[in-house]
């Protein structure tokens, strides 16, 4: 599904060439979720840039399904930190933007948006602006929007760093729900070690700037709620601690 | 119905207060310069059934006009210096150089290329009001946050998409606040414009009643430029109201 071959990327700045992540290898398979650590400023987002084809890499490829990655592939969805819901649109015009973006006709549009919305409990919220919103709600509305196109890979940046623990846990049990029921392939930058451990099948841990990959952490146990409470949870929380203590 | 009387008491109040005020200077000073309220206001109601009627309409169309003209050339522009930093670097200064200079200076020109009739008037007008809406909307474009520009672009938006969804949602609220301080300059230069080469428009009205010391007359004529400028405040409000519920939440 992903491959990235030795990609690099250098940020052409004011001050000279600043660079962001180099020499990266990795390869996702179809449907897994991946989440990627590291400390701050060392190019996750930009990894994550890459593969929306928001920022092009100065050396080596970035494909997916074997086409180098392009901004605006239709079955690439982006969520972004500050979730980037526009104040004007109210909830289920938010949620149905990129299919209006698509042409797709209103009746429809409101049809596929419903049904997802009711899924993720904000449908009767849809009427509401995002400064109406709580932070977790608006969180869901982002992932309705990201999710109504029906993506094959769902691209998110720290999308539950801002929440309280307690919503956030409640919107990584909601992710993980989705995930199962729809098997997209799912890369997720993230700084929490828990977060990482409980949502990533693969955990890619990154070095300081500019960006290489230290290691890939294999967590085979994921994929249900319960596993925050078993010891391989804490097993592989201390494994990600001492991969980024070692970096 | 709750909402509209909300709007209308304030109005009646304020109302109210201005003509006890008049009513107040107009008792002290007891000139024929500066007849009561109720006397300008009664001949502004016959005013307006006869000859002032269609001098209110024509200031109407030529301070409508401008608005739309600076508006559509403006806000376009503002957006593309804005959102274009090498667009911005070789207009600002053109701008800078040109906005501060009176643009009545230029009126022999304008004159000379648009001649003596309507279209000299409204483009003065535009002129003006042009630089004013530019400005507020180059930096309103400036400002919209990244996150919303890659949010665009990760949906695969194209560029008439990206104006209709995002950037001119973002801008509309800073362009009605250029219209609001707009709008009073509007009206200020719709009375110079009407002071020559013309015999219609409420600025004619008005220096035309003075000229023959019909102070009342002149008076009505000054409360119709104040009635126009109301309406055209109402119509940025309702706007406003329509399109930008989101900024009163």
């Amino acid at each position: 599904m992903i491959k990235f071959e030795g990609a690099s990327v250098t940020y052409q700045t004011d001050a000279g060439p600043h660079p962001a992540l180099s020499g990266i290898d990795l390869d996702i398979p179809g449907g897994e979720p991946c989440v990627v650590i590291g400390p701050t400023g060392c190019g996750k987002t930009t990894l994550l840039f890459l593969l929306a084809g928001l920022v092009s890499s100065s050396a080596g490829s970035v494909q997916i399904d074997g086409d180098q990655a392009l901004r605006g592939r239709r079955e690439t969805s982006l969520i972004l930190q500050q979730h980037g819901l526009f104040p004007w649109k109210n909830a289920l015009a938010n949620v149905t933007l990129g299919l209006t973006i698509r042409g797709i006709p209103r009746g429809e549009r409101n049809e596929q948006a419903g049904e997802l919305m009711r899924e993720l409990g904000i449908w009767d919220i849809r009427d509401s602006y995002p400064p109406q919103l709580s932070g977790g709600q608006k969180q869901r509305v982002a992932i309705a929007r990201s999710l109504v196109t029906e993506p094959d890979l769902l691209l998110m940046d720290e999308p539950f760093s801002a929440l309280d623990a307690m919503t956030r846990e409640t919107l990584q049990n909601l992710l993980l729900r989705i995930w199962k029921e729809r098997n997209f392939t799912f890369l997720m930058v993230s700084h929490g070690i828990e977060e990482a451990v409980f949502l990533g099948r693969r955990i890619v841990v990154l070095s300081e700037r500019p960006g290489h990959i230290l290691t890939v952490l294999d967590n085979p146990g994921m994929g249900a709620e319960s596993f925050r409470l078993s010891d391989e949870f804490h097993r592989q929380c201390i494994q990600v601690r001492r991969a980024l203590e070692d970096r | 119905m709750a909402i509209t009387t909300a709007r209308i008491r304030p109005y009646l109040i304020a109302v109210a207060a201005m003509l006890v005020i008049w009513q107040g200077f107009a008792a002290i000073l007891d000139t024929e310069t500066l007849p009561g309220p109720f006397a300008v206001l009664t001949a502004f109601t016959i005013s307006m059934k006869g000859p002032m009627a269609s001098h209110f309409l024509r200031s109407s169309y030529r301070v409508l006009i401008s608005l739309v003209l600076a508006l559509i050339t403006a806000v376009p522009l503002g957006i593309y210096m804005g959102r274009s930093s090498r667009a911005d670097a070789f207009l600002s200064p053109v701008v800078y150089l040109v906005y501060p200079v009176p643009k009545i200076a230029f009126l022999p020109l304008i004159l000379l290329l648009l001649g003596i009739g309507d279209n000299s008037k409204v483009f003065l007008i535009s002129f003006i009001l042009f630089f004013q809406i530019l400005v507020t909307t180059r930096d309103a474009a400036r400002e919209i946050p990244r996150e919303y520009i890659l949010s665009m672009r990760s949906l695969g938006a194209n560029r008439w998409q990206k104006a209709a969804h995002l950037v001119l949602p973002a801008v509309l609220p800073k362009v009605l606040t250029a219209l609001r301080i707009g709008i009073g300059t509007a009206i200020a230069v719709l009375f110079f414009v009407e002071s020559f080469a013309t015999n219609t428009g409420l600025g004619y009205f008005i220096l035309d009643a003075w000229s023959r010391l019909n102070y009342r007359e002149m008076y009505a004529g000054i409360v119709g430029m104040g009635l126009l400028g109301v309406i055209l405040y109402e119509i940025v409000e309702f706007t406003d109201r329509t399109l930008c519920r989101w900024t009163k939440l």
